[in-house]
């Protein structure tokens, strides 16, 4: 089968951010969604420590210190962007103002649950940052992840064992083997990827799938 | 006449008291008043409880303070990060007590406390382990849980100009906590790179209006490009 790697989830996710959209990628893999937006299309990339209209990385030597992403790395702003304050910007995303947002996940259950924050590891020092804010305020939230852990268990679950960064709050599910839409009638499986059958998928799957009405080989 | 600026980082952080709760502005090292925590180092004030969205980043700022072992408790969003080994140490070895807040609570519970509100229902964190205990409740069929003010003796702050009235401006991103900070301090001490003169930053983009703020100090700015100039 044709699984798809991380910039090939990016780009996949990518095509379904229409122009107009305002989107929060969060740390980590969903960062490499700004990467693949079309260009030319105007798309306002919110950054939770108060930039709309975030730009790309700058040129090597450009950095200012001032101007930093949710992850802390140096990022620009485009003509236009605008900088405001923290509870402005959470204002933003707890109020419904976001359209999308992209996570991570370590697992998301079949009813939409999400549970990025912690692994409940006895020991590990917890930190939750926007996630919980995220997962409550944006008006679609999209989940990005590889479909198996590395120990090879399904990361999407009837329940999540991992404690829940929101509940109910996932649309839908890129993984490097599907397209998965969290519905009423259940998880509907939107678009695989080449050489990838429904079944096959299904028993790679800790939850229960159903095809969607226009469901196809991608 | 007032004057709200004072000569030096001493004089900025005189009076803060052992336990005091401290607000300190910054967003990783943007932000971050990196020359008043120093100063408060040096000032000695222990028993603090801290209130930051992260833990301390090396060896410098917040993580120096937390290394010097002022700190009673961190209240904030993202202890965690590749450099936080100082607070990592001290959290693992008990010594440093945890309120882990998520980001927008956090903002808002500062916020609330500059406002006067009271406590204020809140949709993030609802049915996750960080609601655990916590009062909920339904409004037009969403649920919410109840959260409270974050209040403060003192708030550190870093802007980019000021005025001797303590109207601020901020630059970039390093905005963040700043304005929010500002409003919930009994005590708010802004180090700013450039104090000007009543009347020269335009009213109409003031961003932290003088009366949250009670302490002005100039720090010369450290940043490559206006060292360069």
């Amino acid at each position: 089968m044709n699984r798809r790697n991380r910039n090939e989830i990016a780009a996949r996710v990518a095509r379904d951010i229409p122009e107009g959209s305002y989107v929060n990628l969060g740390i980590g893999l969903p960062t490499l969604v700004g990467n693949h937006l079309p260009p030319g299309l105007e798309i306002f990339l919110h950054s939770e420590n108060g930039i709309l209209g975030m730009g790309p990385a700058p040129a090597s030597g450009a950095e200012d210190p001032d101007l930093i992403n949710a992850g802390k790395q140096p990022v620009t702003l485009l003509t236009g962007g605008c900088y405001f304050h923290h509870a402005d910007s959470f204002a933003m995303m707890r109020g419904g103002h976001l359209d999308i947002c992209v996570l991570g996940a370590y697992q998301v259950s079949a009813t939409g649950d999400l549970a990025n924050w912690s692994t409940g590891e006895a020991g590990a020092i917890p930190a939750v940052g926007g996630a919980m804010d995220l997962a409550a305020g944006a008006k679609k939230v999209f989940v990005m992840m590889e479909h198996l852990t590395k120990a090879g268990e399904s990361k999407i679950v009837e329940r999540c064992t991992y404690p829940l960064t929101g509940i109910g709050c996932v649309k839908r599910i890129y993984t490097d083997l599907a397209v998965i839409d969290v519905t009423a009638r259940g998880l509907e499986v939107i678009e695989r990827v080449d050489g990838l059958s429904f079944e096959e998928l299904q028993r790679l799957t800790g939850a229960r799938l159903i095809p969607a009405p226009e469901a196809a080989a991608a | 006449m007032i004057d709200k600026t004072v000569a030096g980082i001493e004089e900025a952080v005189a009076g803060i008291h052992d336990g005091a709760t401290v607000l300190m502005g910054g967003f990783g090292g943007a932000g971050q008043p990196a020359e008043l925590i120093e100063g408060l180092i040096a000032q000695g004030a222990k028993n603090l409880t801290i209130v930051n969205n992260n833990a301390g980043n090396g060896d410098v700022g917040l993580a120096a303070l937390l290394k010097a072992r002022r700190v009673r408790k961190v209240i904030c969003s993202f202890p965690r990060q590749a450099d936080s080994y100082v607070f990592d140490a001290l959290y693992r070895a008990g010594e440093v007590e945890l309120e882990l807040v998520p980001q927008g609570n956090l903002a808002e519970r500062i916020r609330a406390a500059g406002a006067g509100i009271g406590a204020f229902f809140t949709p993030t964190a609802y049915g996750t382990p960080l609601a655990e205990g916590k009062e909920t409740r339904e409004i037009d069929g969403r649920h919410y849980v109840l959260e409270y003010p974050i209040r403060a003796d003192f708030a550190l702050i870093k802007a980019f100009r000021g005025d001797r009235w303590g109207n601020l401006v901020f630059r970039k991103a390093a905005r963040n906590f700043g304005p929010v900070m500002a409003m919930a301090a009994r005590c708010t001490i802004a180090q700013v790179d450039e104090i000007v003169p009543l009347g020269a930053l335009d009213p109409e983009i003031v961003v932290t209006p003088g009366i949250f703020v009670h302490r002005v100090v100039r720090v010369a700015s450290t940043r490559a490009a206006d060292v360069a100039a």
